[in-house]
Parts: C-alpha cells; sequence; structure tokens
C-alpha cells in the first residue's frame, strides 16, 4: 500500500524534529493512512482473541452470583461497552476540539467517524441493560438518572450524524459538529456520578471506586479481558473508517491516486 | 496565526466552561426531581404532597413479609433504618425481592399505608461468589449479607 512518494515526504529531517513533531506528523492524511493501515487489522485480531478468551473466561470458568446466579454474566458485554460509549464519545469532541483549534482535517475525520461507532456502543449498552433488568430489577426500562442520561448520550451521537449529513459543505459540517460534541461533552461526567449524585435504580460503581473494586477476582479479570478487547476493536474499526473518510477528502491529491493504483 | 489558534483555544474554553456553569445550575434545580424514590424518613417528615403517585425506596424489614396464603397479595414493611413505612402490594414478586433487599416501590399512601403498584428489587454492586457468600454468613453466625440498601 505505501509508496515512495510518501513515505519520503513524511519523513522530516533530524533538526525539525522536537517534543511536538509527533502531534503535527498525525495531522498528514497520507501519515495517518498509512499508520491507520498498519494498525487497523493488527488490533482487529488481537481483539477478536481477547474476545474469545474473555467470554470464554466470563461464560465458563467465572464463578456465578450468589444474588443472580447466571444472568450476571451479561455484564461482560454490558460493562465495556457502556464505558467504551463514554470514552469514544470524549475522544469525538477532544479530536473535534483539535480540529477547531490547529484546523486539522486528519482530526475531524476521526470525530466523524467515532460517531457511529459511539453510537453502536451506546445502543448495546442500553440493549443489554435493559435485558439484565428485567429478570433482576424487574423492568426492562425505568427513567433514572443513569438511564436516561445514557439515553441523552445515544441522542448527542445521533445527532451528531443527522447534522453532519445535513450540512453539504464539509467544513462548515465539521465545525458545526464540532460545537455540538463539546457542548455535550457535559453530560459525560453526569452519566458517570449520576448514581452517586442522585438515587436511581441503577447500582453504583463497581470496579471503579475509592475502596477497590467489590466484585470477585475470578469475575473481574474477564471483565478487564473483554474491556481491553473491546478498546482494541473500536480503534480498528475506528482506522478503517478513517482510511475511507482520508480517501474521501483526499481524493484529488497524488498520494491517493497512488494508493488506489498499487 | 498563533495568536488566532489562541483566541480559538480561548473560545472552545469558554463554550465548555458556560456549558459546565449552565448545566449545573440547572441540575441543583432540578436536584429533587431527578431522585427516583423518596425515603421512609421523607414520607413521615411530610415532603410529599397528598394523593400523589410516588416511590419509596428502602430495605425490607426482615421477618415482616406476610404473604397472604390464597392470593398473590404480600405486606411487607420498608425502612430506611430510620423510619417503617408498611406496604401492601397484589402481583408478582421480582426474583431479588427477599428480606434485607434494597428495593423501590412506586404507588400511593393510603390511611398510613402505602399501596404499590409496582415493586422493583434494587441490585447492589457487589458480585460474589456464592461459596464465598455463605462463608461470610457462617463467620458472622448466621447473620445475612445481604444488604443492598444504602442511604
Amino acid at each position: 500500500m505505501t509508496s515512495q512518494y510518501t513515505k519520503s515526504k513524511d519523513r522530516l529531517p533530524r533538526r525539525t524534529r522536537n517534543s511536538w513533531v509527533w502531534f503535527h506528523r498525525f495531522g498528514s492524511p497520507s501519515y495517518f493512512y498509512r499508520m491507520a493501515s498498519r494498525w487497523g487489522p493488527r488490533t482487529g485480531w488481537c481483539a477478536f482473541i481477547l474476545m474469545i478468551i474473555g467470554l470464554y473466561m466470563g461464560l465458563f470458568i467465572a464463578p456465578p452470583d450468589y444474588q443472580m446466579g447466571d444472568s450476571y454474566r451479561i455484564i461482560y458485554i454490558h460493562v465495556p461497552t457502556a464505558w467504551m460509549s463514554l470514552s469514544v464519545y470524549v475522544l469525538m469532541a477532544i479530536s473535534a476540539a483539535i480540529g477547531l483549534i490547529w484546523r486539522m482535517k486528519v482530526a475531524f475525520c476521526v470525530s466523524r467517524s467515532c460517531a457511529p461507532i459511539g453510537a453502536a456502543f451506546t445502543f448495546c449498552a442500553l440493549i443489554t441493560g435493559s435485558l439484565w433488568g428485567k429478570p433482576t430489577w424487574g423492568t426492562y426500562w425505568i427513567w433514572d438518572a443513569r438511564l436516561t442520561s445514557e439515553l441523552v448520550l445515544f441522542f448527542l451521537f445521533m445527532g451528531y450524524m443527522a447534522l453532519d449529513r445535513a450540512i453539504l459543505d464539509r467544513k462548515t459540517a465539521s465545525q458545526a459538529t464540532a460545537v455540538l460534541s463539546l457542548v455535550g461533552l457535559v453530560n459525560i461526567p453526569i452519566i458517570h456520578y449520576s448514581v452517586e449524585w442522585w438515587n436511581t435504580l441503577h447500582q453504583g460503581s463497581t470496579v471503579i471506586r475509592m475502596d477497590g473494586p467489590s466484585i470477585d477476582t475470578r469475575m473481574l479479570v474477564p471483565l478487564l479481558i473483554t474491556t481491553v478487547s473491546m478498546n482494541l476493536y473500536f480503534v480498528s474499526v475506528l482506522f478503517y473508517r478513517v482510511r475511507c473518510e482520508l480517501l474521501d477528502l483526499e481524493r484529488r491529491t497524488q498520494w491517493v491516486k497512488e494508493v488506489i493504483h498499487d | 496565526m498563533k495568536a488566532q489558534r489562541k483566541a480559538r483555544m480561548l473560545i472552545v474554553a469558554m463554550v465548555l466552561i458556560g456549558v459546565s456553569i449552565s448545566a449545573v445550575l440547572t441540575l441543583l434545580s432540578l436536584n429533587e426531581n431527578i431522585n427516583l424514590f423518596y425515603s421512609p424518613s421523607q414520607v413521615y417528615a411530610g415532603e410529599i404532597p397528598p394523593d400523589t403517585s410516588i416511590r419509596i425506596g428502602g430495605m425490607v424489614v426482615k421477618g415482616s413479609v406476610d404473604r397472604d396464603s390464597d392470593s398473590l397479595k404480600v405486606k411487607f414493611d420498608l425502612t430506611d433504618t430510620a423510619k417503617v413505612v408498611t406496604v401492601v402490594y397484589t402481583g408478582i414478586l421480582p426474583d431479588l425481592f427477599r428480606e434485607g433487599q434494597g428495593i423501590v416501590v412506586s404507588g400511593k399512601m393510603k390511611e398510613n399505608q402505602f399501596h404499590a403498584d409496582q415493586v422493583l428489587a434494587k441490585h447492589d454492586e457487589t458480585y460474589m461468589a456464592p461459596e464465598i457468600s455463605e462463608s461470610i454468613k457462617a463467620a458472622h453466625g448466621q447473620q445475612s449479607i445481604e444488604s443492598g440498601y444504602e442511604q
């Protein structure tokens, strides 16, 4: 995939290398494209292998819960997707801010590639939580602070995508969605602390708490493995999406022509 | 160029600060309405308007569950360790409903009894293997550790 042209263009002379060069290098579409092509498949395979290990450990080796029995095992999907929904949103907003401040096109590409993936994670978290809620709580849905704020997050992702597609001019669309994602950023701490600030039906944090995780280690290890796997899966899918975005954005440039001819 | 970038950074920071402040003010003023349930103490303090449907959260008092022998009617006491509210309910209880468990009931207060139309079990943040739960129980002299409700 790579060519002599793109390689020579991105290699910077030694004397210009300083602490911020790595940052500006990510701003080069051809450099980012090459990096994403290299790491997309690798992270994808790692995610696949870790997910199989994590799910096997979670579903077959970890002991049942003393109260819920086996139904708690949905946390091996529910918790990682819920965490991902938050971190994907934060990444989407940060890269949008970088795009706004440094006028970096690659950052906008990353930001708009995050939206559908984040929406999918949020959707999975809501659905799996609802399926767990019926046998445990006795209801599929309740309008408590945690569930409602997570639903708002889903609408933020959907709103981002709708706004992005509604504006035809690429630059205007990027700036409008960047502002939307920055405004929506306030929802992230609300989701995380909702179970502490108000009384809710959703339980408090199990893993991230001051006095250490209140979960059996044999249950925690598979959860951490599926979480790492979900992160790698996200990176992999993000890189595939960003590559498509970059090819479309730079379709008239020489490096894209070379990539396509290779 | 550099000054422009700084100005843009300032605008982004201002947007974030402005939105945060307005969110904090909104949430503070809505505070009572965001809470999912009242506690039995709040019910006794007269904070609940009469004849409105509300939710009460608390722990089922041990030994208070009284099931009707030929219907789905059940009566139990709900406490926040300070005050006790008696709840009557007709219907199927969730799997996690048990004595000492944190639950949320919705319904209306009528003649010092709470007539519930929905009973939800609140799960706590502790995940434990059954054998460990058993050994803790044994160590505490058959005392139940199922305390899902904290206030």
